[in-house]
């Protein structure tokens, strides 16, 4: 394990990493939060999930200030239920980031397999593939994921909506984001496929299932790495911003987004607390992503050497 | 010299210009009226927009007290208790320049009795209207009514000849998603006259030139711009920019904020409305019974319920002081309300969690509160606070808020355990919501009462109380009714909300106890 950690720290690609300070700052950045987040029943004072252990009365405590019914202190202070801002903030993180990570893997399977299928079988298949492609581009990606939440709501029994929100925000958001890993995947394929490797292998009779992922596929990963960690950072954003808009996560269960929601409604009020938190959180996340993602497509870039 | 006899007059032209100058209300609140016909929706804001144009024959001043409006006298007939005779105003004129007379009401009380009119239950008594004369109609009820003219002030009066004229006597279908031309145009009595309206967008209303009531209303303002902003910060801010002159719903924690903004203030007053959850009492959850049985039908789990409910914590908290805690869900105005009946528990968990072991449920059970999200003050806000609360005693209680448009028709079709509703009394008499509320439901009867709640009894003395003129007797009546309602605990009270409307201090104008702004009212210091 360590060996390997250092050979990496000390390839090419490790070198380029210790070199940018950005993509040190931004990998630092993610892993804190990544951790908070996985850690979170750990770290968090309170449970804010589970509304019983609320006490009412602690609502609107400032940060560090004693609440003037109670008397308890809360670090971040808390939102109108008297849910502390700094546990809400790691569960809400655990909640951002994992429908963020499944969105992005669901629409990478999906726009993978759709863009090799197309590149490779090339023709009326290809056609079809990447005109539902540009149809889909011409929506806006949180059009489709609102439409597809509200399909579900109209089909889903109220008792299991709770608890299939989460799964339906995963499906809208990754729907809403195959297309440019199908863009991406079915372009290098066509390159790939015409290569040597790849008619030697039809040669000796290898099926297509087997070209296509045997052999296609490990030489297209880099681009779709370099899209699927910009995609988590476009996933979280689309994640709150849809929980924002009232449509995501349910209000017992709030990611950023819901909080940032709740938040803005005491803007005028003073309450600066439950929605500068949340959004400095939010906004700290996406950014390091984001720049690791920049950083990573830069580094991976053959003609930038 | 010259100059100046110029200058004077100009400057005499410009003052009088200033004097004479079309002062415009600019006026916003959350949600717009949902039609125009006035006979399709009786919801509160519909009736609100409807009534700067639209008159009834009794209306009900900022004060409170019942106001002659296209009926200026009323009595019942010497000779016969199931007749009221109204005589009518003369010299008035619809916004076409129709003359109103009798012929108007007995069409405009006929079409608000016919099958689509959702008005129909308030005037349920009403066996017919007949006009003895051109300003004289006789209001025939089933049995004696003694509040009738309490219960006419939210049907509106139509110009028969321009409703038949435009094909529009039948009332509008609103839930079918119809639209007519009565639902889109106003032909009416009242001081304002529609000039424009986008639904949910902006509403356009100017002065009536030939309204009756020029002289005895104040009538500041020229022209009303009524401008929906479903946004809470963004209709605040729109305020304190100067972009609006009124708004009628101030997010509680945004009050102080106006108030310390100079040239703006709050204007306060209780509601008459009282927020609650209805439960449903029947034997068959809508979710599935739990062990085959509705826990919500026994009696003490709805006591535990009430006990669990911490009203002052929602007012403080929540609600920033700005509700009145209730034991009953009557608001404070309404004939039959006592102090003694609106005592509330304290909130006990350990009585709540006994009752619930008494029942049979020691680890409670999962249940789901359905909640609008933009109708009440807080109103998510309140359901959440309460799930919490239901979980101190081990009930596993989901919340479901949805937008008002999702969440009545839910209501109305019974689709729901567990839900909040709010209800003003705007006849101001317990009749009201005996009537709609607790009657059991049938086709005219118990239209809201989704609680599924049926006493046989109780439906008996309701059709009683609606009869009764002898008022100490009915009161008596309402009194033993109303020990019966807080002890069947179909309805968990939470509390009456306060009314905070801002606006520009140069207005002079009353806050109404029902939330019906009235423009005519309003004046200018």
């Amino acid at each position: 394990m360590i060996r390997r950690f250092e050979a990496f720290w000390q390839s090419d690609f490790g070198w380029k990493f210790r070199h940018s300070p950005m993509a040190i700052l931004s990998a630092l950045i993610t892993v804190l939060l990544v951790g908070a987040a996985v850690l979170a029943p750990l770290i968090a004072p309170y449970n804010p999930f589970d509304s019983s252990s609320l006490n009412l009365m602690n609502g609107f405590s400032a940060p560090m200030v004693p609440n003037a019914f109670t008397g308890d202190v809360f670090l971040l202070g808390t939102d109108d239920q008297g849910r502390d801002v700094f546990s809400t903030i790691l569960y809400g993180l655990r909640v951002s980031l994992f429908v963020g990570v499944l969105a992005v893997l669901f629409g990478l399977v999906l726009g993978v397999t759709l863009g090799l299928i197309a590149g490779y079988a090339g023709g009326r298949v290809d056609g079809f593939i990447m005109r539902v492609a540009d149809i889909q581009l011409t929506f806006p990606a949180i059009l489709v994921a609102m439409l597809i939440f509200g399909i579900a709501k109209g089909i889903i029994a109220p008792q299991y909506r709770d608890q299939m929100a989460i799964w339906v925000l995963i499906i809208a958001i990754g729907l809403s984001d195959w297309v440019p890993f199908a863009r991406v995947v079915r372009g290098a394929t066509m390159v790939e496929k015409n290569r040597d490797y790849v008619q030697a292998a039809r040669l000796i009779g290898r099926k297509p299932m087997a070209i296509m992922v045997l052999h296609i596929l490990p030489n297209v990963l880099n681009p779709i790495l370099v899209i699927a960690t910009i995609s988590l950072a476009l996933a979280i954003i689309a994640e709150a911003t849809l929980s924002f808009l009232g449509v995501g996560a349910p209000p017992t269960q709030p990611s950023l987004g819901t909080l940032i929601r709740i938040g803005q409604t005491f803007l005028f009020s003073g309450e600066w607390w439950i929605l500068l938190f949340p959004a400095a959180t939010l906004l700290a996340l996406a950014l390091a992503v984001n720049s690791l993602g920049d950083w990573l497509r830069d580094a991976l870039n053959p003609r930038l050497k | 010299m010259k100059r100046s006899l110029f200058l004077s007059t100009a400057l005499a032209v410009l003052s009088f210009g200033a004097a004479a100058h079309a002062e415009t209300l600019r006026w916003a609140l959350a949600g717009d009226a949902l039609t125009l016909d006035p006979h399709a929706q009786n919801e509160g804001v519909t009736i609100m927009l409807q009534s700067q144009m639209i008159e009834p024959l009794v209306s009900r001043a900022p004060s409170g007290e019942l106001e002659p409006t296209l009926a200026t006298e009323w009595a019942v007939k010497a000779d016969d208790p199931n007749v009221w005779v109204f005589k009518l105003r003369e010299g008035v004129t619809f916004h076409d320049g129709a003359t109103f007379d009798s012929e108007d009401v007995v069409f405009s009380m006929d079409r608000a009795r016919s099958e689509a009119s959702q008005m129909k239950g308030i005037i349920a008594s009403v066996a017919e209207v007949r006009a003895t004369g051109p300003y004289e109609v006789e209001i025939v009820t089933n049995g004696p009514n003694p509040i009738l003219p309490a219960s006419l002030t939210s049907i509106m009066i139509l110009d028969k000849g321009w409703t038949e004229a435009n094909n529009a006597v039948t009332v509008q279908n609103v839930a079918a998603g119809e639209v007519t031309f009565s639902s889109t145009n106003v032909n009416g009595t009242g001081p304002y006259m529609l000039v424009s309206r986008e639904a949910d967008a902006r509403t356009v209303m100017r002065a009536y030139d030939g309204y009756w009531g020029k002289d005895a209303f104040p009538l500041a303002f020229d022209e009303v711009i009524f401008t929906p902003i479903q946004n809470a910060s963004t209709r605040v801010a729109a305020l304190l920019s100067g972009e609006l002159d009124f708004i009628q719903d101030v997010p509680v924690q945004d009050i102080e904020r106006v108030k310390a903004t100079a040239g703006l203030k709050v204007e306060s007053s209780p509601e008459n409305r009282s927020v609650f959850f209805g439960l449903n009492v029947s034997d068959t959850l809508v979710a599935g019974n739990i062990d085959g049985k509705n826990p919500l039908a026994d009696v003490r789990v709805r006591q535990a319920i009430n006990m669990t409910i911490n009203r002052d914590a929602i007012r403080d908290v929540v609600m920033r002081g700005q509700s009145v805690p209730a034991g009953i869900i009557m608001p404070p105005f309404v004939n039959g309300w006592t102090e003694e009946l609106n005592a509330y528990p304290t909130p006990d968990m350990d009585a709540a969690k006994a009752l619930l072991t008494e029942a049979g449920y020691p680890n409670g059970f999962p249940i789901t509160v359905d909640c609008p999200n933009d109708r009440y003050i807080n109103d998510e806000a309140i359901c959440q606070a309460t799930v919490g609360m239901l979980g101190q005693i081990g009930i596993q209680a989901r919340l479901n808020a949805t937008s008002k448009a999702l969440f009545f028709p839910q209501v109305n079709a019974m689709e729901t355990d567990f839900y909040m509703l709010g209800w003003g009394v705007p006849s101001y008499d317990s009749e009201y919501i005996f009537n709609f509320l607790y009657h059991t439901r049938d086709e005219s009867y118990g239209s809201w009462n989704s609680t599924r709640y049926s006493n046989a009894e109780l439906d008996a003395q309701i059709k009683a109380i609606a009869a009764e003129v002898d008022l100490p007797k009915r009161d008596a009546l309402i009194a033993e009714m109303w020990e019966t309602a807080k002890n069947d605990l179909a309805y968990i009270p939470v509390h009456h909300q306060v009314l905070n409307w801002a606006m520009k201090d140069t207005l002079a104008v009353t806050v109404d106890a029902d939330n019906q702004a009235r423009v005519k009212y309003f004046a200018l210091n």
